[in-house]
C-alpha cells in the first residue's frame, strides 16, 4: 500500500470479499526529506486506509535493498550510456521479490498490490497475466519478470475496473486517498532533475558528440544526459532534425544523426523471461518498448526480436515487453 | 483474534485502575484552572499540590523540586537544553556531555545546541550496554554544562552505574548539572535512592500505569535552568501553561502505587522474564544482548540470528504477541537502533534484535504464549527473510 488510491481500493475490494487483508508499505527511500516518495504523508495515508478497512498495517523498511537492487543499478546504467527502468527493477526485486518471499514466510497465500493488470488463473493451471481492463492505464508493461513462480501467488484487484471505477470506490468507502494525485514519474528523483540525480553520484565527464561519420560536430557535459533516441537538449545545430543514435560510455562519445539513421529492423534481448512457455516459433507479438508505448509487430528469434518493420532503435537498458494480442508472454531488457 | 500477549511494557503500559479512579473527577466537577483564586480554581490548586506532594514523596525531593511536565521528552529536552542555556549564559560552560545510549529526546536535544555554539561528546557503551567511565571521565572537563546519563536503558534495559557517573562529574564539572533520565527506570528503581546523585531527574507517567502525555522533572534546589516553554510563569517559570491537573493527579497516584508494590512486582516479572529468558534461549540461534545481570525486572533483548526483526516481529504480532525492536520512525518503519550499534553490534545484527519489555499487568500466559509461539515463528522465517545485504 503506497498511499495511492489504487493499493487503497485493492485492498479494499479483497477486504469486501472475505480475505484476511494486511496492508504493507515498503519504505523504499531515506524519508520525507529526499523526494516525493515513501513520504510520512504517504505511510499515514496507507496506514488511515488500512484502519478504515479494519485491516493490520506495517511499514517494511526497504531502503537498503532498494538502494542496493534499483537506485545504485539506475545510475550504473546511466553513468554506462544504457536507460534503465527502475521501476521494473523495483517490481522485480523488491516487490515481487523480497515482499512477495516475505509475505509467503509470514504464512500469506497471495500478495496484492494496486496495479493495473489482470492475472487469468486457468483450468490448465497456468496463471496467465492479461493487460488491465483500463487499456489507458494498463500496467502490465512493468509487470516484465513475473514467471508463474510469482503469478501463482498474485493478485491485481484493480486491473479490471477503470481508473474513474477506482476513484468512485475509494470515494463510496470514504477512503482519504480517493481525490489523491497519481505519481507518475520515477519516485527517487521525483523532485530532482534525473541527470542532476545521477551527477551527484557519478560525476560527469565531458565529452564530443559526432556525426554518423564520426566528426566532432560538438560537445556534451556528461553522457546522462542524453538517451538514444533523444532529440532534445542535445546542444548541436546542424541543418536536419537530430537524434542521439547511440552512446558510448568507454569513449565517451554521443554519436548523433536523422531520424533515419535510428531505424532498425530488431532488438537484442538480455535477461529474457517468460510468464509461462516461450512463444512458439514464428508466432507474431505485439512488442512494446516503453510503459504506454504502441506495440509493434515482432516475432521472436532465439533472444532477438525480428520486427515487421523497422522502427526507431530502442535504449538499451530499456525493457521490451511480448505480448500475444493482450496477454504478456515475457519480455527482456533491450541490449546494448 | 489470537489472546493477547503484550509484552512491549517499555514502550507503554495499561493505565492502572487505581489511576483512572483517581483522574475521574477532573473528567467532571473537578475542572478549574488552578491558578485562579476562587473555589473551583481552589480544589483545582489543592488537588494539583497533594499530586506535587505525592510526587515528591515517592521521588525523594521537596515539593518545590517537583515541575510537571508533559512527558519524559520535555523532561528530558528542558534538563539538557534548559541547564546549556543557562550555564552559557552565566559564562561558564559551553559543553554537554551525554552516553551513546541515551534517548533520542536526550541526544538529538544536545545536537539541536550545536548549531547556538555547544560542543556535545557522547560517551562510549560497552558491549554489555553500559556506559564506559573511563570515556566519561575524558568527556568532561571545567567547561561542562551537562551531564546526562540515563537511569535504565529503554532498548536493553541496562542499569546504569549512576552514583559512579556523579562522582566523576563532581569531581571534574563541579558546576555541571547531572541530569538522569529516569523513565525507564521508575517501573523498577527506587528512583529516589537512585537518581539521589542526580540534579535533575525526568520521569513520564505512561511507562508506570499513568496517562500519556505527562511527566516529572525534578528539579532540584539551586539547580537554575531556562525554561522552554514561557508565559503565565507557571511552575516556577520553568514551564508556563496551565497545568494538566488529572494527568498530574495520574502520575502521581501510578507513582505511589508502583512504589507500593514494587518490590512484590519487580520479584513476580522477574521471574516471568526469566522465564521467558529461558524459554527464548531454547531456541537455536538466539543471542541475548548487553550484559542479562545488570538489566531491570522486565527487559529481555535478543538477536535472533537470520531472522529479520521486521519479519519476527509481523509474524508474532499475527499469533497476538507484542513485541518491539530499535525505534520506530516517523513512518512507523523500523530504525537501526543507535543504542546496538553503541554497543557494537553491526546493522545487520541490530536488526536482528527484538526487545520483550514486561510490566506490572504480565502474567504468565503471555510468557506461555509468547513461548508457544515465538519458537514457531522462528523456524518458519530463518533464513528465509534475512535482513537485506547492506549494500
Amino acid at each position: 500500500m503506497s498511499g495511492g488510491v489504487d493499493s487503497s481500493v485493492a485492498a479494499a475490494l479483497l477486504a469486501a470479499d472475505g480475505h484476511d487483508v494486511t496492508g504493507v508499505t515498503l519504505r523504499l527511500w531515506g524519508g520525507a526529506t529526499d523526494s516525493g516518495c515513501c513520504s510520512v504523508g504517504d505511510v499515514e495515508d496507507a496506514r488511515r486506509v488500512a484502519a478504515q478497512l479494519g485491516v493490520p498495517h506495517y511499514v517494511f523498511d526497504e531502503a537498503d535493498a532498494f538502494e542496493a537492487s534499483v537506485v545504485e543499478p539506475y545510475v550504473r546504467a546511466y553513468d554506462a550510456g544504457a536507460t534503465p527502468n527502475p521501476c521494473v527493477a523495483c517490481n522485480q526485486e523488491l516487490k515481487f521479490g523480497r515482499l512477495l518471499q516475505r509475505a509467503r514466510a509470514l504464512g500469506f497465500d497471495a500478495l496484492a498490490t494496486g496495479h493495473h493488470a489482470r492475472i487469468r488463473h486457468g483450468a490448465d493451471g497456468v496463471s496467465r497475466l492479461v493487460r488491465a481492463h483500463d487499456a489507458a492505464k494498463d500496467q502490465s508493461y512493468v509487470l516484465v519478470g513475473l514467471t508463474q513462480r510469482e503469478l501463482a501467488h498474485l493478485a491485481f484487484p484493480v486491473g479490471e475496473l477503470t481508473k474513474p471505477e477506482v476513484r468512485a470506490r475509494a470515494g463510496a468507502l470514504g477512503l482519504r486517498t480517493a481525490e489523491k494525485p497519481e505519481s507518475m514519474d520515477v519516485c527517487f528523483v521525483a523532485r530532482r532533475d534525473r541527470v542532476e540525480f545521477v551527477e551527484a553520484r557519478v560525476g560527469a565527464r565531458p565529452g564530443v558528440i559526432v556525426d554518423l561519420d564520426g566528426n566532432e560536430i560538438g560537445r556534451h557535459d556528461g553522457i546522462a544526459r542524453f538517451t538514444v533516441g533523444q532529440r532534445r537538449g542535445i546542444g548541436v545545430a546542424v541543418g536536419e532534425r537530430q537524434y542521439v543514435v547511440d552512446v558510448d560510455a568507454i569513449d565517451n562519445v554521443v554519436t548523433v544523426g536523422p531520424p533515419a539513421a535510428l531505424l532498425r529492423g530488431s532488438v537484442d534481448l538480455v535477461d529474457l523471461t517468460f510468464t509461462h512457455a516461450r512463444p512458439g516459433p514464428g508466432d507474431v507479438l505485439d512488442v512494446q518498448v516503453r510503459a504506454h508505448g504502441t506495440p509493434r509487430r515482432g516475432v521472436l528469434v532465439g533472444d532477438r526480436v525480428e520486427l515487421a518493420a523497422a522502427a526507431p532503435r530502442v535504449a538499451p537498458g530499456q525493457i521490451v515487453a511480448l505480448y500475444d494480442g493482450d496477454e504478456l508472454v515475457g519480455g527482456g531488457v533491450a541490449a546494448a | 483474534m489470537p489472546p493477547i500477549a503484550y509484552l512491549d511494557h517499555a514502550a507503554t503500559t495499561p493505565v492502572r485502575p487505581e489511576v483512572r479512579e483517581a483522574m475521574a473527577p477532573f473528567d467532571g466537577d473537578v475542572f478549574g484552572n488552578p491558578s485562579g483564586i476562587h473555589a473551583v480554581a481552589r480544589r483545582a490548586k489543592t488537588a494539583l499540590e497533594e499530586a506535587r506532594e505525592l510526587v515528591a514523596a515517592v521521588l525523594g525531593c521537596a515539593p518545590g523540586e517537583v515541575i510537571f511536565t508533559g512527558g519524559g521528552t520535555e523532561g528530558d529536552n528542558l534538563s539538557v537544553i534548559g541547564g546549556a542555556r543557562r550555564a552559557a549564559r552565566s559564562g561558564f560552560g559551553r559543553r554537554i556531555v551525554v552516553s551513546a545510549v541515551e534517548h533520542k529526546a536526550v541526544s538529538a536535544a544536545a545536537e539541536a545546541l550545536v548549531p547556538e555554539g555547544f560542543e556535545v561528546r557522547v560517551v562510549r557503551a560497552g558491549a554489555d550496554g553500559i556506559v564506559d567511565l573511563d570515556d566519561l571521565e575524558q568527556a568532561i572537563g571545567p567547561g561542562t554544562a551537562v551531564v546526562s546519563v540515563m537511569l535504565v536503558n529503554n532498548e536493553v534495559g541496562t542499569i546504569q552505574p549512576l552514583a559512579d557517573v556523579a562522582d566523576r562529574v563532581r569531581a571534574m564539572a563541579p558546576r555541571a548539572v547531572l541530569h538522569t533520565d529516569a523513565v525507564q527506570g521508575a517501573p523498577w528503581l527506587d528512583v529516589a535512592a537512585a537518581a539521589a546523585p542526580a540534579d535533575l531527574v525526568s520521569v513520564s507517567a505512561h511507562k508506570i500505569g499513568g496517562p500519556k502525555g505527562v511527566g516529572a522533572l525534578v528539579v532540584r534546589d539551586g539547580v537554575a535552568l531556562e525554561p522552554l516553554l514561557i508565559g503565565g510563569g507557571q511552575e516556577r517559570g520553568l514551564r508556563s501553561g496551565t497545568v494538566d491537573v488529572a494527568g498530574a493527579v495520574g502520575l502521581a497516584t501510578a507513582l505511589r502505587v508502583t512504589a507500593e508494590r514494587r518490590a512484590a512486582d519487580v520479584e513476580r516479572v522477574g521471574r516471568l522474564r526469566d522465564r521467558l529468558a529461558a524459554g527464548l534461549a531454547a531456541v537455536p540461534g538466539v543471542v541475548p544482548n548487553g550484559d542479562r545481570t545488570r538489566v531491570v525486572a522486565g527487559n529481555h533483548h535478543v538477536r535472533v540470528t537470520r531472522v529479520a526483526a521486521e519479519d519476527l516481529l509481523v509474524a508474532l504480532d499475527r499469533e497476538g504477541v507484542c513485541a518491539a525492536a530499535g525505534s520506530s520512525c516517523a513512518s512507523g518503519a523500523l530504525e537501526p537502533s543507535h543504542v546496538l550499534a553503541a554497543m557494537g553490534l553491526s546493522r545487520a545484527e541490530a536488526r536482528e534484535s527484538v526487545r520483550f519489555s514486561l510490566g506490572y499487568a504480565s502474567t504468565d500466559a503471555d510468557v506461555d504464549r509468547a513461548l508457544e509461539v515465538f519458537p514457531r515463528v522462528v523456524a518458519r522465517l530463518r533464513g528465509v527473510t534475512e535482513p537485506a545485504p547492506v549494500g
